[in-house]
């Protein structure tokens, strides 16, 4: 009887013991919060005004300069550094757009009193790890000293769009260089439209008129999707073969259901959203930047 | 005839996707790439150290000894041939890594030394010297955790059924990895001494 109750008690500590562990190892990393704005607050440092106020800032710059940053305050990154943690947001963020790779995050640990800025690819040339230090030590870090901790982050944000803004980078509207893969991903849709509307056409208009009047209309839409005439001329002679060359008439396809939902899914491929939510555009990193303490 | 060659090409081309050629093909790039991009980053830090060992000098110059240590270690790292085909010589990624490994150690001493000098520590450029120091260091450590990433999926793939038998097929081998520099070091626990210091 009381051996068991012995061997029971030892049994109940060593799955505590490794229940305790296995809390240990997975709670060992501060989680990432999930993006929702341009400025995240977990430790109610920012009154609502003042995070308004540099998520304004943030957008207006966005919307102006195509470049997304964003800053997060967290109570401590422990037992990470500030600078593991700040690339794990950074990869599940990826503030900037793709292929551009002009994202910016300045990452506060306030308990620990260290603060980061990381540099996407794009921005290492403008924001270098020289200019990243001194925007902390001599703009930030006086102003968290005492205190201020608005102040030192609106100052600090604002130097860092000032060094961005002296960067030539590619406008917000442009199609960054990612032009093929786009273009791979409008082609079946395309496909999808001509065989639809071709075979609406070819019936109504006949066979001729039927395939050049849907090889003009693939090729404007193309032309509205891709951007480029050269991709709208292939599209639209595509679609005008393809329907001049079809069967007769007979498909059965459902006519503008179809049509629609292939929009909706190439339409998705616009950078980051301007509304109340905030996305990460794809912006890549590697660890650039500078990391501080005050 | 020709139907039957098709039929052959077409299950060929199946059958080898099955058995992870294809992934083993798309991770070995990603290997090459990410140790393209350690080694790019190794190389930056070399090319930041003769002006930091100037700068140092300029206020420093009886640390003789630190000196020429992350001179003669920078030295040998630069006499090495890091080529991406590194990767696939044990011996070659050891020597390498023992290499920058006395560079990363002779660069930390260097930087311990320059706190006793303080018109140093608050000259501009050694600050932004060691800042871009600072910030190529935490490349490499993202460099490196990326590489080992890459080399992890690589060696799974390897070594798990079916796709060990395509590795065996075309004689693909495990690629090593980074270990710790200093493993026995790391391990020694810490010696905290609370004696008072002896006086001199």
């Amino acid at each position: 009887m009381g051996a068991q109750g012995v061997a029971l008690r030892t049994a109940r500590v060593s799955l505590l013991a490794i229940t305790l562990f296995w809390a240990v190892v997975a709670g060992a990393q501060v989680p990432v919060p999930p993006m929702g704005a341009r400025v995240t607050d977990l430790t109610a440092t920012l009154t609502g005004e003042q995070k308004s106020a540099l998520e304004q800032t943030l957008r207006s710059f966005e919307a102006r300069k195509g470049s997304q940053v964003a800053v997060l305050i967290v109570p401590s990154t422990a037992p990470e550094t500030i600078e593991q943690y700040a690339l794990r947001v950074a990869e599940q963020w990826k503030p900037g757009r793709k292929n551009v790779d002009d994202g910016a995050l300045l990452v506060v640990a306030k308990n620990d009193r260290t603060l980061r800025i990381e540099v996407g690819y794009g921005l290492e040339g403008a924001l270098t790890d020289a200019a990243s230090k001194r925007i902390i030590s001599e703009i930030i870090v006086p102003r968290f000293r005492q205190g201020d901790f608005y102040g030192g982050i609106a100052a600090g944000v604002d130097r860092i769009l000032r060094v961005i803004d002296g960067e030539p980078l590619p406008k917000p509207g442009e199609k960054s260089p990612g032009h093929p893969q786009e273009i791979m991903s409008i082609l079946p849709v395309m496909m999808i439209l001509a065989l639809v509307v071709g075979g609406v056409l070819h019936t109504v208009l006949g066979r001729f008129p039927g395939a050049l009047v849907t090889g003009g209309v693939v090729s404007v839409i193309a032309w509205m999707l891709a951007g480029a005439i050269s991709v709208a001329l292939v599209a639209g002679l595509i679609a005008f073969l393809f329907t001049l060359l079809g069967g007769t008439g007979g498909r059965g396809l459902g006519g503008g259901g179809f049509r629609g939902g292939g929009f909706g899914g190439s339409g998705g491929s616009g950078g980051g959203g301007f509304g109340g939510g905030f996305i990460g555009g794809g912006g890549g990193f590697g660890g650039g930047g500078a990391s501080g303490r005050w | 005839m020709r139907k039957s060659s098709m039929v052959l090409t077409v299950f060929l081309a199946l059958a080898l996707a099955g058995c992870g050629y294809n992934t083993f093909q798309r991770n070995d790039e990603l290997i090459k790439s990410s140790w393209s991009e350690v080694l790019n980053q190794y190389q930056r830090r070399a090319d930041l150290i003769p002006n930091l060992v100037n700068t140092v000098k300029g206020f420093a110059a009886q640390e003789k000894e630190v000196l020429l240590g992350v001179t003669n270690a920078r030295a040998k790292v630069g006499s090495m041939q890091a080529t991406p085909e590194l990767v696939n010589s044990p011996e070659a990624f050891a020597k390498f890594q023992a290499a920058q490994g006395e560079l990363s150690g002779a660069l930390s001493r260097l930087l311990v030394v320059s706190e006793n000098y303080p018109q140093l520590k608050s000259d501009a450029n050694f600050r932004d010297l060691q800042a871009q120091l600072e910030g190529t260091e935490n490349r490499i450590t993202v460099a490196r955790n990326r590489y080992i990433k890459a080399v992890q999926e690589y060696n799974v793939t390897v070594r798990t059924f079916p796709s060990n038998l395509t590795a065996m097929i075309f004689g693909y081998k495990t690629k090593p990895n980074f270990t710790v520099e200093n493993e026995k070091e790391v391990s020694k626990p810490p010696k905290v001494d609370f004696a008072p210091p002896q006086t001199k």
